[in-house]
């Protein structure tokens, strides 16, 4: 599947996840950290995933 | 996962509150925990007029079109810092944002001063956080009494209150720690309330929110926050909430109910003078906004001078 890491724009070819808390372990991401976004809505961790999809993972970090 | 209200299929999960929920549920929880930290706290009434600080990023536009659906007055205010095209950009969603609802915004640039936040920067070599927060400071007071508000309400957020809170223990800031409260009451007539509706709500709430409302923010980061120490602090406790969930609420609603009146004695006094450059109250003879203008025009004029060439040196 495809996966955009924003807000840095960065993509990436991911396979052999089943499920969202899969993916976020992968790519080391803590849960809560993200929006995990498929089309208009928000994927909670236990939601299967294919190799089709198209994943937003949106950072929810802001400030300085 | 089910939502825990309706047992609809949920959208989000929050482990803090042991929780899951769909699109209409959460949008539900999240404007009555808002609501009810603005009643529990007294930050303002129904007779209030707001100014909502708001900057283009998720935890200031939720705040505000929360603030408008549940029927309070209020005045959007956008500082236009002149940090390139991500200042451009977080002008431009704001005012989209505020167009699109119909909301009252006023919008004051450093630019038409013909001063950024780059140029105090490369002026006076301060911390760019720190040359922002005077300059916010300066003009979301002014704006409330140019604006006839009688209260401020900034977006800052459960996790932007619990680094802070880390931030001061850390270093033992006990003036900062007497000051870090959801409501600070003014110490001056010129000056309003000041007030944090979201200091309980989590980034993953607001962010959550705005993307479920289709508020469409800036998710960029301001380019100056790489490194900045309040990241650091975020990431241990995100590593503290994934290990032990609801660290961080406790950590900040508990020091709020019984750890911040220790620090009481250590709070600064009145501004007791009035600022000689803009008539805000002030310390000392200039303001922190007055005096780093100063700092920086002197800096600017001196750069401006012509070296001395030879014959005349």
């Amino acid at each position: 599947m495809r996966v955009c890491l924003n807000p840095q724009g960065r993509e990436l070819q991911i396979d052999g996840v089943a499920r969202v808390g899969d993916l976020l372990r992968r790519l080391e991401i803590l849960p809560g950290t993200v929006l995990v976004i498929r089309g208009e809505r928000l994927l909670t961790e236990d939601a299967s995933l294919t190799p089709e999809d198209d994943i937003e993972l949106r950072s929810v970090v802001s400030g300085g | 996962m089910k939502c825990t209200r309706c047992r609809e299929p949920a959208e989000v999960k929050l482990r803090a509150h042991n929780s899951a929920f769909c699109r209409s549920c959460f949008v539900f929880f999240f404007q009555r925990r808002v609501a009810r930290a603005v009643e529990h706290e007294k930050m303002f009434d129904r007779a209030s007029r707001i100014l909502v600080a708001v900057s283009g990023g998720k935890d200031s536009l939720a705040l505000w079109e929360v603030l408008a659906e549940e029927g309070y007055t209020t005045v959007g205010f956008h500082l236009a810092l002149g940090i390139g095209g991500y200042s451009s950009r977080s002008r431009e969603r704001t005012e989209a944002f505020a167009a699109k609802r119909g909301l009252d915004l006023r919008v004051h640039a450093l630019a038409d001063e013909g001063l950024g936040i780059p140029d105090i920067v490369s002026a006076t070599r301060r911390p760019a956080c720190s040359a922002c927060g005077t300059f916010k400071r300066h003009y979301f007071d002014a704006a409330a009494l140019e604006f006839g508000c009688d209260v401020i309400a900034t977006g800052h957020n459960l996790d932007d209150e619990a680094a802070r809170l880390l931030g001061n223990v850390l270093h033992w800031q006990t003036d900062h720690l007497a000051r870090q409260k959801p409501v600070m009451q003014p110490r001056h007539e010129k000056f309003v309330r000041k007030v944090k509706p979201l200091y309980l709500t989590s980034e993953l709430e607001t962010a959550t929110y705005s993307f479920m409302r289709g508020i469409d923010y800036v998710v960029e980061e301001c380019p100056n926050a790489a490194g900045a120490s309040q990241l650091t602090y975020k990431a241990v406790l995100d590593r503290l909430e994934d290990t032990s969930p609801g660290t961080k609420v406790g950590f900040v609603r508990d020091f709020v109910v019984r750890g911040s009146a220790a620090f009481a004695r250590d709070e600064e006094g009145d501004s007791a003078r009035t600022c000689e450059g803009c008539g805000m109250p002030s310390f000392g003879a200039l303001c922190s906004f007055c005096s780093l203008r100063a700092e920086v025009d002197r800096k600017l004029a001196a750069r401006a001078k012509p070296a001395p060439t030879p014959s005349n040196a």
